[in-house]
C-alpha cells in the first residue's frame, strides 16, 4: 500500500503530514507529488523521509494526483490512499480507510466528515455547495454520498487502473466518483475527522466558487453522457473482462 | 456598401499577408494556418464578387448584404475559435501526459541511482 500526498507550496505543513503518516502507520511508504512548488516543499518532504515525484511544471490538483496514481499503478501497488498536503487529514484515520477497502472489496473508500453522527463542520458557503452536490449526485450515483468533496480517499488496484488512464484534472473529487460509478464500481464512506489547514492557503477562494460549481457540474454531466454511450455500446457484462 | 466591401477586401488581404509571413517565419505551423488562409480567402472572394454575396444573402434569407457579410465573417471566426479550442484541449492533454511521464521517468532514474549508490 502507498500513501500519496499531492502538494503545491505546502512547505509549512508537508513535513508534519509525512511525519504524521510515518508515526501513525509505520512502514508505509509515502509519495509526495510536488506540483512544481516554488517554496521549499520538495526539500521539506525529502527531509521528512518521503519519496518525491517532481512534476516539471504546475499541473493542478487532478494532474498531480493522477501522476501519483500512474506511478503507483506502474510500481504494482494494490491500494493507494490519498492524503492532502495541507495537514487537514488525520493520519490516524488511514488504517480505518484501508480496513474498509480490504473488507468491503469496493473500489473506493472516502474519508467523510459528514457521515451521520460524525459531527463534521465546515464554512457556510462550502456547506451549501456540498449539500447542492449531494442532491445532484444522489440520482447519478444511485446511493447517497455525504462528503463528495473529500480528498481523503483510498482506492484499490481496479480503480487505480481506471484513474491512471482517465482522471478529472481540475476539481477531481466529485467527477472521480462519477467516473467510477459509470464503470459500475462501488464506493463507501468511513467517518474521519478533519482539522483546519495547518499552513498555506486553500486553492478554492470565494471568487472561484461559482466557477467551481459550473465546472464540476459540466464535468459530471459530460462524464454521465460519455460513459452512458460507452455502456450502451459494450457487450453484456458476462462476456466482458474486468477492467 | 462599396466602402464596406473595400474595407473587407483590405482586411482580408492584410490577414492573408500576415498569415503567410507568419508561416514563412515559422511563427505559425502550416497546419494551423490553413483555417486562417481559407477564411481570409473566402472573405476576399465574397467582398470582390457581388453576385456571390447576393446569392448567399438570398440563400440565407437575410434582409441585406452588409449583414450577410458580417454574419459570414462572424461565423468563420466562431468556427476558427472552436477549432483552436479543440486543438488547445488536445495539446493540454498531451502536455499533461508528457509532464507526468517525465516526472515518473525521473523518479525511476533517481531510484536506480539510489539503488546503485
Amino acid at each position: 500500500m502507498l500513501v500519496i500526498v499531492p502538494a503545491f507550496n505546502e512547505e509549512g505543513s508537508i513535513g508534519h503530514v509525512v511525519a504524521s503518516v510515518h508515526r501513525h502507520v509505520p512502514g508505509l511508504p509515502v509519495l509526495v507529488i510536488d506540483d512544481c512548488s516554488i517554496d521549499g516543499t520538495l526539500a521539506v518532504a525529502r527531509a521528512a523521509g518521503a519519496r518525491v515525484l517532481c512534476l516539471p511544471h504546475h499541473l493542478g490538483l487532478g494532474g498531480a494526483v493522477q501522476a501519483g496514481y500512474k506511478l503507483a499503478f506502474e510500481l504494482g501497488f494494490d491500494y493507494v490512499i490519498r492524503v492532502d498536503g495541507d495537514g487537514q487529514h488525520d493520519a490516524r484515520d488511514i488504517p480505518r480507510i484501508l480496513d474498509r477497502l480490504l473488507a468491503s472489496g469496493c473500489e473506493m473508500v472516502i474519508g467523510s466528515r459528514f457521515t451521520p453522527g460524525n459531527g463534521g463542520r465546515t464554512g457556510a458557503v462550502r456547506s451549501l455547495g456540498i449539500r447542492f452536490f449531494r442532491t445532484v449526485l444522489r440520482p447519478i450515483l444511485g446511493q447517497p454520498v455525504n462528503d463528495p468533496t473529500s480528498g481523503f480517499v483510498g482506492v484499490n488496484r481496479r480503480a487505480l487502473a481506471v484513474f491512471s488512464r482517465s482522471f478529472p484534472l481540475e476539481y477531481p473529487e466529485i467527477e472521480a466518483l462519477v467516473v467510477l460509478q459509470r464503470r459500475r464500481f462501488r464506493f463507501e464512506e468511513v467517518p474521519v475527522k478533519m482539522a483546519p489547514r495547518t499552513a498555506g492557503r486553500s486553492s478554492i477562494t470565494a471568487m472561484k466558487s461559482l466557477y467551481y460549481i459550473i465546472h464540476v457540474l459540466l464535468g459530471v454531466f459530460v462524464n454521465v453522457l460519455k460513459f452512458e454511450r460507452k455502456l450502451h455500446r459494450q457487450p453484456p457484462a458476462d462476456s466482458r473482462r474486468e477492467a | 456598401m462599396d466602402r464596406l466591401l473595400n474595407v473587407t477586401t483590405g482586411l482580408s488581404v492584410i490577414l492573408l499577408i500576415m498569415v503567410l509571413v507568419s508561416v514563412r517565419r515559422a511563427h505559425i505551423r502550416v497546419e494551423y494556418s490553413v483555417t486562417w488562409l481559407l477564411g481570409a480567402a473566402a472573405m476576399l472572394v465574397l467582398s470582390r464578387s457581388r453576385p456571390a454575396l447576393d446569392l448567399l444573402r438570398v440563400l440565407t434569407g437575410l434582409p441585406d448584404t452588409p449583414l450577410t457579410l458580417f454574419l459570414i465573417g462572424a461565423a468563420v471566426l466562431l468556427i476558427m475559435f472552436f477549432r483552436f479550442s479543440v486543438i488547445l484541449s488536445h495539446l493540454r492533454d498531451d502536455n499533461i501526459a508528457l509532464a507526468q511521464r517525465v516526472a515518473i521517468l525521473e523518479y525511476h532514474i533517481e531510484s536506480l541511482r539510489n539503488h546503485e549508490g
